[in-house]
């Protein structure tokens, strides 16, 4: 505890807003109170992101994550007419299973990492985090992966689109059952 | 702002992105419904995220090097829900379910 009590009270606090909903996501039966605590805790995760030098990456995150991302699930959600707590939960035997191995990854990784030893942040020069400087670094240094992401984001556009359009012979059958 | 970071140390941050990881395999692991286990798996990313924004500061990197990495983070992940949407959208219509575990016609 005495290592706790040294950390600063807003990094204390955001995380463990942060680790409450994600916690929430994974547990809540309703999938509609999973997308909404998920939406806050990408809220807390821009909150570190702006203690952490990156305001440009947390509006970023917001507006993509939150803004764009989570909406689409929320529409899927309640295209499929999922908002009910329609899923039955695996049985205890595979909820222990499944804790016992997310607990030794956990064990693994922060093993790993005490022997690694405690180094305090240098701390980025003013203004590395705005959109000035990304978008120097983006369209000089980063200029072929940029371009690639977009052709990245096309083909999952279309294929997006190719998965969600219904055969013909679908759509004849579905119009022939309400009529 | 700044003299909260100097005594932030990087192991703060690696803890917080290893619970927030856990946190999103076990759902992975335990949940059933499709478009959860993607949510999941979007917690996952952006725990990856908050680390490499945590290494860019540990750093003092002039580029922000890792920033750029989580932009590109971002755009694989928004393409990867959009696909995963879809074929959720295409299983839901043939089976009228969302199940994950309903899948396995492949194993006969």
């Amino acid at each position: 505890m005495g290592a706790l009590s040294s950390l600063p009270l807003p990094f204390l606090i955001l995380s463990f807003l942060t680790i409450l909903g994600a916690l929430y996501v994974v547990t809540s039966k309703n999938p509609v109170h999973s997308v909404l605590a998920l939406i806050f805790t990408f809220f807390t995760i821009s909150a570190h992101y702006v203690l952490l030098n990156a305001q440009f990456l947390a509006v970023v995150n917001l507006m993509v994550y939150a803004g764009a991302i989570m909406v689409l699930f929320l529409f899927v959600l309640m295209l499929l007419n999922l908002n009910k707590e329609s899923e039955p939960l695996k049985s205890n035997i595979w909820g222990i299973a499944a804790a016992i191995s997310a607990g030794l990854l956990l064990l693994v990784i922060t093993a790993a990492f005490q022997t690694s030893g405690i180094a305090v942040m240098k701390g980025n020069a003013e203004g590395i985090g705005l959109v000035k400087n990304l978008g120097r670094v983006l369209m000089t240094e980063y200029l072929v992966p940029f371009e690639l992401t977009g052709i990245l984001f096309i083909s999952a556009m279309v294929g997006a689109v190719l998965l969600g359009k219904r055969d013909k012979s679908e759509v004849v059958k579905s119009e022939e059952t309400i009529s | 702002m700044l003299t909260i970071f100097h005594s932030l140390e990087i192991s703060h941050y690696i803890y917080l992105s290893t619970v927030l990881f856990s946190i999103g395999l076990f759902g992975v692991l335990f949940r059933r419904n499709a478009i959860i286990l993607l949510m999941c798996i979007e917690l996952m990313l952006n725990a990856v995220n908050l680390l490499l924004a945590a290494f860019t500061e540990y750093m003092g990197d002039v580029q922000a090097n890792g920033q750029m990495f989580v932009f590109f983070i971002m755009v694989v992940a928004a393409a990867e829900a959009a696909v995963g949407l879809a074929i959720i959208v295409m299983v839901y219509r043939n089976t009228r379910k969302t199940d994950v575990s309903f899948l396995d016609q492949l194993k006969d």
